[in-house]
């Protein structure tokens, strides 16, 4: 598997996502600065997490526009498979390869902790190692998370299985108790109509061993690295 | 000449920020505030001299990069 995370200024989380794809597949990541016309030959594309240009006008607004975009823009539309977490969530959304967009969190606050999270569709090469229910706990570290599309674009999504994850309580129940920070429908995770684009606000790669307190990232990476191998 | 760029959340979309100081302003004891909402101010300077050039570039500019019309809307104004 030849992975290529791309690293923009303010990006933090580079090392956590290339550490766990390592572990998953025995292969090192490349990592490619944003300024980079080009792409190496890749069969993954990461976004990883962090605040790319301090957030600036609007979380990942400016890091949409980097000229490594237009590149990981036609390999995604080509099918290169693409996950976007926390900010590469943002930046995904806002430079259009998935609807929607990341507003502040209801609560206004910035939340830090383990959530709760639901399987919502194992037909991906991402979740294909979790069921459908399945109840996971992984860390979020975000300000804006909160998920907002309009209704006519959530109908779109749940009615074509777009929906990854949806924030749960630990019992698996989605409710408004069970949502972290306020997301439509209590979205966490969605993917682009060929499913192979998946931006989630959740941290999976921070749960991959069981000294960093759950496991229930793994099977993502695992899935990813068994598809690609 | 400058443009002025305002945007704003869309009616319908939550704006928190805007309810954390409608209510900041009740407890300072401002009566009648009833509701607040939070956008953006965007002042460009322009070396363009020719207002209808200037206006479709600065809402090019809007459409591409300064407003989120998922969300937000803007009004352009020329100034000079």
């Amino acid at each position: 598997m030849k992975a290529a995370v791309i690293v923009f200024p303010g990006s933090n989380r580079e090392h956590d996502v290339a550490d766990a794809l390592e572990r998953a597949s025995g292969k090192k990541p490349q990592f490619v600065w944003h300024g980079e016309g080009t792409l190496p030959d890749s069969d993954l594309i990461v976004l990883p997490g962090g605040f790319s240009y301090g957030d600036y006008l609007r979380t990942g607004a400016i890091a949409a526009h980097s000229p490594i975009m237009r590149e990981v823009k036609a390999r995604a539309e080509q099918g290169t498979p693409v996950i976007g977490i926390c900010n590469g969530f943002q930046i995904l959304c806002e430079s259009g390869l998935l609807p929607g967009v990341l507003l502040r969190n209801a609560a206004l606050k910035f939340i830090c902790r383990n959530v709760d999270l639901k399987v919502e569709n194992s037909d991906s090469l991402f979740t294909r190692r979790y069921n459908p229910g399945d109840v996971l706990s992984v860390p979020v570290a975000h300000g804006d998370g909160n998920y907002f599309a309009d209704a006519e674009t959530l109908d779109r999504l749940e009615g074509e299985g777009r929906v990854a994850f949806r924030y749960c309580t630990a019992e698996g129940a989605v409710t408004a108790a069970g949502n972290a920070n306020g997301s439509a429908r209590n979205i966490a995770g969605i993917f682009n109509a060929k499913k192979n684009v998946l931006g989630m606000m959740p941290h999976p790669e921070n749960a991959t061993d069981p000294r960093l307190g759950s496991t229930s990232g793994k099977p993502l990476f695992d899935a990813i690295a068994e598809a690609l191998s | 000449m400058k443009a002025r760029v305002h945007i704003t959340l869309k009616s319908g979309v939550l704006d928190p920020q805007g309810k954390a100081i409608a209510h900041a302003l009740g407890s300072l004891g401002f009566s009648g505030v009833d509701d607040v909402r939070q956008g953006k101010f965007i002042e460009i300077k322009l070396a363009e001299q020719d207002r209808g050039k200037a206006e479709a570039a600065v809402k090019q500019m809007c459409e591409k990069l300064l407003a989120n019309t998922v969300i937000e809307n803007y009004t352009v104004e020329l100034v000079g």
